[in-house]
């Protein structure tokens, strides 16, 4: 009996056991649920997966690091692009490569970015990044002959392999693709962040002074925020690709940079939970909204514009609500729970919220 | 003897209740049965109803002007509704905002084709936004309905089966200018100013054609792109070249960029500018927008543009009066223009070929219908080239100038063309509506 017990503790104690653990069980859901809903959800919860993957890496990189980034769906772009020019012309890379090859690609961008955006600071880093997602989808258009210009390039989808049968729906395969792209990214991140790099990505957020006295390299730390972060915009980026169908530039606009800084912020700045909070929102409330303009007799010059109204309200009313975002919310309701009932390990003050993790307002 | 009759009577008895069945379903089945019953012979078709759908650029940079469109073919639907429907089904048409962009235009199309199970998709507008999902839809077999873009990749029958364009391509539209210019023009110094994408380069493909490459010099030959409003640069570099004619495929916001920086440099080239960013009623309201009031429709004064409807202030054409008197009834908030003129003549194109398809059409037997039924009559200048072969609408546009007080004039006979062949002129008369309005 504590052969067992002592097995199953080393086997749940070490961070990437529970981890793995944890992803395990988040693939069987996710197996589970794709399976039992229509086309159209897999095609969304897929949008939501690749969200996810980019706003935890920015999560990473603002939340943890303290380094704003408005540049990350210009990142996305050149994952996007990667993963489009493997695919022109008709040639068959797997998925796997493909993925890879953005990963790779929008690594080593984000190594040159990483340096330049280690020396500024605050209002000129965002700056810089701003310079990025404006140039990028500008590039495009300047290249037509490579990039395809305004029309972009298409993507050919990722069909089911055949094992899955004929009628195995093409939106579910790309939404498990995206799954497992999210989960092992999400596995990787968690790691990264419980070890020794996050612990210094904090420390550099908190204070460079002090994070340098105690022997951190700032600016390698924060190179290194900004390459796991580009990597991964750039496997998000081509997910999108697939997703979309197409890369064009005007798919990766400032809209997009600013929707990723806005999942962040409403799902709660500075932890993983919180990108996966923030991405249903993105995808799903532009969704509910969209479908009003044409069915209210409003005129259409006040109905177009009732979406992005009801969106915009939105993110006002979740930022007085939740200024911590939902995973801030989340927390507060339980550590109250626990301070209210006195279930407090650390034997808090009853009634006194503890911030365990990350101070969001950074 | 008895059981062998007894068997016979049997035996025929089955055939002929498999022949009655065999009958009664054809009936049910058959596409160009024009009586009988309501049946759901497709998705988005039941016995009272035909859904339909679209992507358009309700905000954003295209949607002025633009966002009338769905609108308008939305009110000239509810007015068959209000007479009794298409075979006493209703139209419901929904449109959603891309904000023209593919990425939002890839999940709307999707949530159309398997949430809101639309029979087809109508009028998606812009060829960027239509490129990302024309593959999508044909794999799902959707019928893709009237593309709102003049770009020729919608005529491609062996890849896109399902796809349909509607208004002239910009090819045959670049010819028809060229000729135009070399008739009435000839001589003066050309330059092109384009968008720098299908729309553009395809217009450009047609000039090119009928004017010669050589004729014009790469200083004369200026693009834009839709994202980046500073136009400056290339107005100052056709000024610089000494272009007196100035030919410009260009969305509405940007010919009027295009014409306020032109009068900035004290510039004044003869526009000729293809249709979708010439409609007179758009210009004005974004030059003096634009301007913040200092100039407005007079700077469209002496411009060339062409058309394949008839014009919006034609108040003698039947099918202006019919359309501005549904635009009266049923959207009288958006402006009576070209727009409007063009959503409205696409919805009136899919009740012909809705009508066309027979009572219970499939999605597949509609494509055959509109393939291989010829569309008799409609509010084009010229008549439809649909068939087998040929995915395009109107094959034709005619020349007309805009005054300075906005008055536009018909210059010369219809012309049509293909892109690859010849122009000739259109022989045939004008058509004229149905007394109810409806085909």
């Amino acid at each position: 009996m504590v052969a067992v017990q002592s097995r199953l503790d080393r086997l749940v104690r070490p961070t990437f056991g529970r981890h793995l653990l944890f992803a395990l069980a988040a693939a069987v859901v996710l197996l589970l649920l794709s399976s039992q809903i229509g086309a159209y959800d897999d095609y969304n919860l897929t949008a939501v997966a690749i969200f996810a993957v980019a706003a935890a890496g920015l999560n990473l990189l603002t939340g943890l690091n303290g380094q704003l980034s408005l540049g990350h769906g210009a990142l996305m772009a050149i994952g996007a692009y990667t993963a489009s020019l493997l695919l022109k012309d008709h040639h068959q890379f797997p998925v796997i490569v493909v993925l890879l090859a953005a990963v790779l690609s929008t690594g080593v961008i984000g190594i040159g970015f990483g340096y330049a955006a280690a020396r500024l600071r605050g209002p000129y880093l965002a700056g810089a990044t701003l310079t990025l997602a404006v140039a990028i989808p500008q590039v495009a258009t300047r290249y037509k002959s490579i990039f395809g210009g305004e029309s972009g390039l298409t993507v050919a989808p990722s069909s089911p392999p055949d094992w899955l049968g004929a009628d195995f729906p093409p939106e579910r395969w790309l939404a498990w693709i995206a799954f497992a792209a999210a989960i092992v990214t999400m596995v990787l991140l968690a790691n990264l962040l419980r070890g020794a790099p996050g612990r210094a990505f904090k420390a550099v957020r908190d204070n460079e002074a002090a994070a340098a006295l105690a022997g951190i390299n700032v600016a390698r730390t924060q190179v290194l925020a900004f390459v796991v972060s580009a990597a991964c915009a750039g496997l998000a980026g081509a997910l999108l690709a697939y997703w979309t169908g197409v890369t064009a530039p005007a798919g990766f606009t400032l809209a997009l940079s600013l929707q990723l800084i806005t999942a962040i912020v409403i799902g709660g700045l500075g932890s993983l939970a919180g990108a996966v909070w923030g991405s249903p929102v993105l995808v799903f409330v532009p969704l509910l909204t969209s479908g009003m303009a044409s069915r209210l007799s409003l005129p259409s010059s006040v109905a177009d514009n009732v979406p992005l109204a009801i969106y915009g309200c939105i993110l006002v009313i979740a930022m007085l609500v939740a200024p911590h975002g939902i995973q801030g919310a989340l927390r507060r309701i339980l550590a109250y729970g626990r301070a209210r009932w006195g279930n407090t390990p650390g034997g808090g003050q009853k009634g006194v919220v503890d911030w365990d993790d990350p101070a969001p307002d950074t | 003897m008895k059981s062998v009759m007894g068997g016979n009577a049997l035996r025929i008895r089955a055939i002929a209740i498999v022949c009655l069945a065999g009958l009664l379903a054809a009936c049910g089945t058959s596409g160009d049965s024009s009586s009988g019953t309501n049946t759901a012979s497709a998705p988005g078709i039941t016995a009272t109803t035909i859904t339909i759908g679209s992507t358009q650029p309700l905000t954003g940079r295209a949607a002025p002007g633009y966002s009338e469109i769905s609108p308008s073919s939305n009110a000239y639907f509810n007015y068959v509704n209000d007479h009794g429907g298409i075979n006493g089904r209703k139209i419901t048409y929904y449109y959603y905002d891309d904000g023209y962009n593919p990425t939002n235009t890839a999940s709307l199309t999707r949530k159309l084709i398997l949430e809101d199970k639309v029979f087809a998709m109508f009028s998606a507008l812009g060829t960027p936004t239509h490129l990302a999902v024309v593959d999508y839809i044909n794999s799902q077999k959707v019928p893709d309905l009237f593309v709102s873009s003049g770009c020729n990749c919608w005529n491609d029958v062996s890849n896109h089966p399902y796809t349909f364009g509607w208004q002239p391509d910009y090819t045959i539209e670049g010819k028809i200018l060229g000729q135009y210019i070399q008739k009435s023009l000839g001589g003066k110094k050309v330059g092109y100013f384009y968008q720098n994408d299908e729309f553009g380069t395809d217009g450009v493909k047609g000039l090119d054609a009928q004017l010669g490459a050589s004729s014009v010099p790469d200083a004369s030959r200026q693009n834009y792109v839709p994202t980046n409003t500073n136009i400056g640069p290339q107005i100052a570099a056709l000024k610089a070249s000494g272009a007196e004619v100035v030919v410009s495929f260009s969305i509405p916001a940007f010919t009027a960029l295009a014409l306020l920086g032109a009068a900035k440099l004290g510039y004044h080239p003869i526009w000729v500018v293809s249709n979708v960013g010439s409609d007179v009623t758009t210009l004005t309201g974004l030059l003096k927008n634009f301007s913040k009031g200092a100039v407005g429709g007079a700077l469209l004064g002496g411009m060339v543009t062409d058309a394949y409807l008839p014009l919006t202030g034609d108040s003698a054409n039947p099918w202006i009066s019919l359309f501005k008197g549904i635009h009266d009834k049923y959207v009288s908030n958006l402006p009576w223009d070209g727009n409007v003129l063009y959503g409205m003549a696409q919805a009136y194109t899919f009740v012909q070929a809705m009508k066309a398809a027979g009572r219970n059409p499939t999605r597949a037997s509609f494509v055959k219908a509109l393939e291989t039924t010829k569309l008799n009559g409609g509010p084009g200048l010229a008549p439809y080239g649909y068939s087998s072969s040929n995915h395009l609408g109107f094959l034709g546009v005619q020349i007309y100038t805009i005054a300075a007080d906005g008055t536009q004039t018909t210059t010369g006979p219809v012309y049509t063309s293909s892109d690859s062949g010849p122009i000739s002129q259109y022989s045939g008369s004008a058509s004229t509506p149905p007394a109810n309005g409806i085909p």
